[in-house]
């Protein structure tokens, strides 16, 4: 059976590691080549978890070629529009078009609103919502020139849509990640290039399995670990779930990619386990 | 390939044909077997030909030709007992239930201050206690299931903004919303999943007709053709298209159904060609 993506081309950032090698393993696994990006380095102001590597994004180079796909993969900051130029691009070049744009990159940290440096502040809006917007800017124009149209998805969070204390900046830049989406569904609906976002509760990746992390969850805890926080975790779902994995997010973007989903554009899609509903 | 519903019983309200027939012959093709309900009779205040006996038995026919099982009724979503028994005599046949499509509505149209009070009732009535009365019927049999299960409740776009013309529709599809954000809360410990659809208009007999033809084209009243309305249709639409097909409401709906999703819930999911976020 022909995959639900075949013969397509999908732009991914932060494709070295946890949820973005997941997709890029899921939309190849479904017929897609890949275009990868990820910035392996760390970044000042993210401290509780160390950063992807140049070996994980060979890794995922590795498995998606696993998979008899075709993978253009560069070290690429998504802060840095000419970078992420000089790699969609290329890719394209090399990879004959592109179809689907998953604008994933993003980092995450904890910090009460009055403690945030400004440097920590202008990281993350610069990384989670001035990088999806050049994730989009340098692709769209291959999209309208490919004249079949395409689909963009944006990794929001849940935070994306409710507020939580002690990520005012994480917070911050998913709603306008929101923004951005609603803003190019409207201009580029012509196009037929569909653009949505998906809004995923705790995922099971080193963003939320550190020790910083579990101590938000777990605040009088002098030794938190993964199994002392799961409760907690669990207590923000609905369903008795701690957190999803990164599959979960990789079904509901190949959905919203595929031609199942050829009239959905503009919508915001909770992965939450009911996290927003409760 | 292993059908995304292989094993499952789904429970489809409005089945006859419509989006309901569409329903029933997709999650067939999927592998589920099907508990199949519509009135398959007249509405005083419904402006349009309602499902007949005869487009109940073709979705029969269609799903037979699947070679999945279908226990067929017709029922008034109205009439608790009479969904009662059409459900556990269809769970008694097919040993269980797994997912709920409460897709069965009508639509009809006034100003505000020519609505009658029978026009009110019978709109309260079938699309909004009707999905009551469905889901509460369900609830038992899902429980009962020690996997779980999803429940599908369709609303409209008319479920998130208002329309013109149409307060007892827009009253009810918003209802609906409460109903499955209430349900998914409530039923979330028992691993029963509840999501809410909200199509932009779909190509059936309850848009193709003169009635709704002519609140597009006031100009022309119930005179008005497919023809005439098509472009109005377009207008409320992002995407360049004047309506969408049954089929990719009953993709979104596989999906919300399948493990795939297996973590959303509570979530309310535009199938609306960009209709909301215009």
């Amino acid at each position: 059976m022909a995959g639900r993506v075949a013969g397509k081309v999908a732009f991914i950032t932060g494709a070295a590691r946890s949820q973005g090698r997941s997709h890029a393993l899921r939309l190849a696994q479904e017929g897609a080549d890949i275009i990868a990006v990820d910035v392996c380095a760390p970044i000042g102001s993210i401290g509780m978890y160390p950063p992807a590597t140049d070996e994980d994004l060979a890794e995922t180079v590795r498995q998606v070629e696993a998979l008899d796909r075709r993978i253009v993969a560069t070290k690429a900051d998504v802060r840095d529009s000419a970078a992420m130029k000089a790699a969609v691009d290329d890719g394209v070049a090399q990879l004959g078009r592109l179809d689907i744009v998953l604008g994933n990159a993003g980092v995450f940290e904890i910090q009460p609103a009055l403690e945030l440096t400004d440097e920590a502040w202008r990281e993350m809006i610069d990384i989670n919502l001035t990088g999806v917007w050049n994730t989009c800017k340098v692709a769209l124009p291959h999209l309208i020139e490919g004249g079949r149209g395409g689909s963009i998805v944006l990794t929001s969070s849940t935070a994306g849509l409710k507020g939580t204390p002690n990520t005012i900046h994480y917070t911050a830049a998913k709603h306008g990640v929101v923004g951005v989406m609603r803003t190019l569904a409207n201009e580029f609906a012509q196009h037929s290039i569909r653009v949505n976002s998906v809004h995923p509760t705790g995922v099971d990746t080193v963003m939320i399995q550190n020790e910083k992390t579990w101590g938000l969850f777990a605040p009088d805890d002098p030794a938190p670990s993964r199994e002392k926080a799961a409760p907690v975790f669990q207590a923000t779902n609905a369903l008795p779930v701690p957190w999803v994995e990164p599959v979960d997010i990789s079904n509901a973007i190949l959905f919203l990619v595929s031609d199942e989903a050829r009239y959905i554009t503009g919508v915001t899609l909770p992965v939450d386990a009911g996290y927003t509903v409760t | 390939m292993t059908g995304l519903l292989e094993g499952k019983v789904a429970f489809i309200t409005g089945a006859a044909r419509g989006q309901g027939r569409s329903h029933a012959v997709r999650m067939a093709e999927e592998g589920a077997d099907v508990i199949a309900v519509d009135l398959c009779a007249q509405i005083g205040t419904v402006p349009y030909g309602m499902a007949t006996p005869e487009d109940l038995a073709e979705t029969v026919r269609q799903v037979e030709a699947l070679d999945r099982r279908i226990v067929a009724s017709t029922v008034d979503v109205r009439d608790s007992a009479g969904l009662q028994s059409a459900l556990d005599d269809g769970v008694a046949q097919l040993g269980g239930l797994d997912v709920v499509s409460a897709n069965a509505g009508v639509f009809s149209t006034a100003r505000f201050e020519d609505l009658t009070d029978d026009q009110w009732d019978d709109m309260i009535g079938v699309n909004l206690t009707g999905v009551f009365r469905t889901a509460r019927a369900a609830v038992p049999h899902l429980k009962a299931n020690p996997d779980g299960g999803a429940m599908v409740l369709t609303s409209s776009t008319a479920g998130v903004k208002g329309i013109p013309n149409a307060a007892h529709y827009v009253a009810a599809k918003h209802g609906v919303v409460g109903l499955m954000k209430t349900l998914a809360n409530e039923l979330a410990p028992h691993r029963i999943r509840v999501n809410s659809l909200h199509p932009t208009t779909v190509d059936t007999d309850m848009i193709q007709n003169p009635a709704m033809y002519g609140l597009f084209r006031p100009d022309l009243g119930t005179s008005a053709t497919r023809e005439d309305a098509e472009a109005g249709f377009r207008t409320t639409n992002k995407l360049d298209v004047p309506w969408v097909e049954s089929i990719d409401i009953s993709n979104a709906l596989v999906w919300l159904c399948s493990d795939l999703a297996r973590y959303v819930t509570g979530v309310q999911l535009p199938v609306d060609a960009g209709n909301l976020v215009k």
